[in-house]
C-alpha cells in the first residue's frame, strides 16, 4: 500500500475552497480505478483522462486498484479541474515521482488525452482562494498562465504538458517558467465619446450625474433619438477600477469562462447590454446544477443596459429588485447556492410606445401606451433615481460640429472630482458614493439641507407627486449636482434639477 | 391664405389675454424673463422674478364664463405638468449657464382674463395659486 496527497480548488460561483486529493494504490487487489468523495459526473469521467494522458506521455499505467479521494467529501466538486492534481497524486503513489516533492503544491488544470494541460475557467478566483488559504506554489495550464500572474504573492508555473512536469519532479529538466502577466490592455484603448451625439443636452446631463453618484438612469424617448449612444458611453465616463474592484470582476468574467488567454486584469467597468429575448438564466446567473454568473454579474462594478426594457419579461426585470438592492445576487439551484457579485448600475432605454413612430405619427391609443410603459414596475421604477425624455433630435443639432459638443474626457475628469468630493466628505460614515447614503441621515441626520433650500421637493411630497423613497432619491442626487458643480452644500437649483431627473418620463409615461 | 377656423379665433383669444397680463405683471413691478417658452413637453406663458421668487404665470383668457371661472380650467393634472415644466426650464437655463441671480422660492400664478362683449376686461392675479 502506497500513498501521496495533492491539493485542488474547488470552485462555487467566486468562492473557492482548497481541497486535497488523496490517491492510494494498492497492490493486492483487482486492477482499477475508483473515486470518493462527492466527486461529480464530470469528475468521475476524468478516469478516461488521466489514463490516456498518463499512457501517452510515456508513463507506465500502474496496473494495480488505484483510490482517488477528494476531501473534504462535503464540498462540491465539479469539473475538470481536478485532473492534474489528482494524475500527480496517481503519480506519486505509484512512486513514479517523489511523494513529499508534491507537498503544499496545488494543481488548477485539465488533461488532455495526448498528455497536454488545458485551460480551465475560474483560475484567478481559484488561486486568490488558495492564497487566502496559505498556499503559495502553484501549477497551472499554460493557457491560463496571464490569468493565474494577476494575483501578486505567489509561485505560479505554467506547464504545456504533463511530462514537462514529470522531467522536472524527476530533475530531468528545467521548472516550467513562473507564469507572466500579459500586458494589461491600453486604457486609451478607443471608447465611443460623448462627442459623437448630437443635441440631447438635458440626457448628456443625467449621464453625468448618473455617472459622478452611481444613479440608476432610465431614458425614454423615440427611436432615433440616440438612447443606445449615449448608453454605450456611460462607462467611458466612469473611472477606472481600483485594484479589489478590478480583481472581482475579472473573477467573475474568469468564472463564466469570459477572459481570453491573453486579457489581463479587467480595469475599465465592463458594459453589459444583454438583449431582451435574454433569459432569466442568462439576466441573472442561472443553469442546472450550480448556477454561473449572467449579465447582472458580468456587469459588476459596470453598467447594466436593458435596451427596449418594456420588451423584457416582467418576472426578469422584477429578479432585478434584489441584487439592486443587495449589491449581490444567491441562486438556489439543486446544486447549492452561490452568490454572485452585482454591484451594477442600471441603464433603462424605453421606446414611449410599442409602435415606436414619431409622436405625430404615433397609432398608439392612450392605454396602450400607458400599458406599454407600465411594464416596467413601479417597485423597480422607484429604484431609478433619473428619469430623462430623450426629445427627437433637431435638424440643426445633427450638423453642429462635434467641436462644439463636450468630449467624454472632459466629463469624466468632472465626474472624477465630484467622486473624490463625495469620498471626501462621507469618509467617516463608511459610504463612498452618493448613492449609497441613507435616505434618514440626509433627510433628519448630519447632512440635512435647510427647509428653504429642499421646500420644491417637499412641494412635491406635500402635493402627492413625489414618495418619501423618491424624496430620498431626490436628495441623493441633489448632492451630486452639487459635487458637479464645486459647491459643499446642494443649493435650491440643485434640489430643483434633482426634481426634475426624478419627475422625468413618469409623469410623462402617465 | 390662412382660414380663420374656431381654433385660430381661441388662439387669438389667448395671444391677447398674455399681452394684457404681461403688461399688467410688468406695471405690477415683476420682472418677465421669458414668455411663451416652448419644449417638445409644452409652454410656459410668462416666467418673471419678484422679490426674490421665481414665478411661473399661467394665464387663462375667455371670452365667457359659461364654462366657468376660466382658473377652473387648470385641473390638478395639468398643474403638475407645468411644474414639470417649470423644472425643466430651470434645467435648460442652467445648462445655458444662466444663473437667473438670486432667488429662494419657485411661485406658480394664475391670471385670469374675462373678456365680456361689453366692458373691459376684468383681470385677476392669482398669487401662488397651484
Amino acid at each position: 500500500m502506497s500513498l501521496a496527497r495533492t491539493l485542488g480548488v474547488a470552485l462555487t460561483g467566486v468562492q473557492g475552497d482548497v481541497i486535497e486529493i488523496e490517491a492510494d494504490v494498492a497492490d493486492s487487489s483487482l486492477p482499477g480505478l475508483q473515486f470518493t468523495g462527492l466527486a461529480d459526473a464530470t469528475v468521475v469521467e476524468s478516469r478516461d483522462r488521466i489514463r490516456a494522458a498518463l499512457t501517452n506521455s510515456g508513463i507506465t499505467w500502474p496496473n494495480k486498484r488505484i483510490t482517488l479521494a477528494l476531501f473534504p467529501a462535503d464540498v462540491r466538486k465539479v469539473g475538470s479541474r481536478f485532473d492534474l492534481g489528482m494524475a500527480m497524486a496517481l503519480l506519486g503513489a505509484a512512486k513514479q515521482i517523489p511523494a513529499d516533492a508534491l507537498n503544499g503544491v496545488v494543481w488548477i488544470a485539465e488533461l488532455g488525452l495526448d498528455g497536454r494541460l488545458r485551460a480551465v475557467r475560474g483560475v484567478l478566483p481559484s488561486i486568490v482562494a488558495a492564497r487566502r488559504a496559505g498556499y503559495r506554489r502553484m501549477v497551472v495550464a499554460a493557457g491560463n498562465a496571464a490569468e493565474a500572474a494577476l494575483v501578486p504573492d505567489v509561485d505560479v508555473r505554467a506547464a504545456e504538458n504533463l511530462r514537462e512536469l514529470l522531467d522536472w519532479f524527476l530533475g530531468l529538466g528545467p521548472a516550467p517558467a513562473p507564469a507572466q502577466r500579459a500586458a494589461e490592455p491600453s486604457l486609451d484603448a478607443p471608447v465611443p465619446d460623448l462627442a459623437d451625439v448630437a443635441g440631447q443636452s438635458a440626457a448628456k446631463r443625467a449621464l453625468e450625474i448618473s455617472a459622478a453618484g452611481h444613479h440608476h438612469l432610465y431614458l425614454v424617448g423615440v427611436p432615433g433619438a440616440g438612447k443606445t449612444m449615449l448608453a454605450e458611453r456611460l462607462p467611458g465616463l466612469l473611472p477606472d477600477l481600483d485594484d479589489d474592484a478590478a480583481l472581482e470582476v475579472t473573477a467573475v468574467h474568469s468564472v463564466a469562462g469570459r477572459l481570453d488567454a491573453e486579457t489581463g486584469l479587467i480595469r475599465r467597468p465592463p458594459l453589459q447590454a444583454p438583449h431582451h429575448t435574454a433569459s432569466m438564466a442568462a439576466l441573472v446567473g442561472g443553469g442546472s446544477g450550480l448556477a454561473r454568473p449572467g449579465a447582472i454579474s458580468l456587469a459588476h462594478h459596470g453598467c447594466l443596459f436593458l435596451d427596449e426594457a418594456p420588451e423584457f419579461s416582467a418576472s426578469s426585470l422584477d429578479a432585478l429588485r434584489q441584487p439592486l438592492e443587495k449589491g449581490q445576487v444567491v441562486l438556489h439551484r439543486s446544486g447549492g447556492v452561490v452568490r454572485y457579485p452585482a454591484n451594477f448600475q442600471l441603464l433603462l432605454a424605453a421606446n414611449p410606445c410599442p409602435c415606436g413612430a414619431r409622436p405625430d405619427d404615433c397609432i398608439c391609443t392612450p392605454p396602450v401606451r400607458r400599458r406599454y410603459l407600465q411594464r416596467i414596475s413601479g417597485p423597480l421604477l422607484d429604484r431609478i433615481d433619473l428619469r430623462v425624455q430623450v426629445d427627437p433630435v433637431l435638424h440643426a443639432e445633427l450638423f453642429e460640429t462635434a467641436g462644439e459638443r463636450v468630449a467624454s474626457g472632459t466629463v469624466a475628469e468632472r465626474v472624477a472630482s465630484a467622486r473624490a468630493a463625495a469620498r471626501e466628505r462621507w469618509a467617516d460614515s463608511g459610504w463612498q458614493l452618493n448613492s449609497q447614503a441613507p435616505g434618514s441621515q440626509l433627510r433628519r441626520g448630519r447632512w440635512a439641507l435647510p427647509r428653504t433650500v429642499i421646500r420644491p421637493a417637499e412641494d412635491y411630497l406635500r402635493r402627492g407627486e413625489l414618495s418619501v423613497r423618491g424624496l430620498d432619491r431626490v436628495l441623493r442626487v441633489a448632492w451630486t449636482i452639487a459635487d458637479l458643480g464645486g459647491r459643499t452644500v446642494p443649493e435650491l437649483a440643485d434640489v430643483a434639477e434633482a426634481l426634475y431627473f426624478r419627475s422625468g418620463a413618469s409623469s410623462w409615461a402617465a | 391664405m390662412a382660414t380663420v377656423g374656431p381654433m385660430r379665433v381661441k388662439d387669438a383669444v389667448g395671444r391677447y389675454g398674455e399681452e394684457l397680463a404681461a403688461s399688467h405683471l410688468g406695471q405690477q413691478g415683476m420682472e418677465i424673463l421669458a414668455r411663451n417658452w416652448r419644449c417638445p413637453e409644452g409652454e410656459l406663458d410668462i416666467i418673471g422674478r419678484e422679490d426674490g421668487a421665481l414665478i411661473f404665470v399661467e394665464v387663462k383668457t375667455r371670452s365667457t364664463t359659461a364654462f366657468g371661472d376660466p382658473a377652473e380650467a387648470i385641473t390638478p393634472a395639468k398643474a403638475q405638468r407645468i411644474h414639470r415644466l417649470a423644472l425643466r426650464w430651470l434645467a435648460e437655463q442652467r445648462a445655458g449657464g444662466n444663473s437667473l441671480g438670486n432667488w429662494s422660492e419657485l411661485r406658480f400664478d394664475v391670471v385670469t382674463i374675462v373678456r365680456l362683449a361689453e366692458g373691459g376686461p376684468k383681470l385677476r392675479h392669482l398669487r401662488g395659486a397651484f
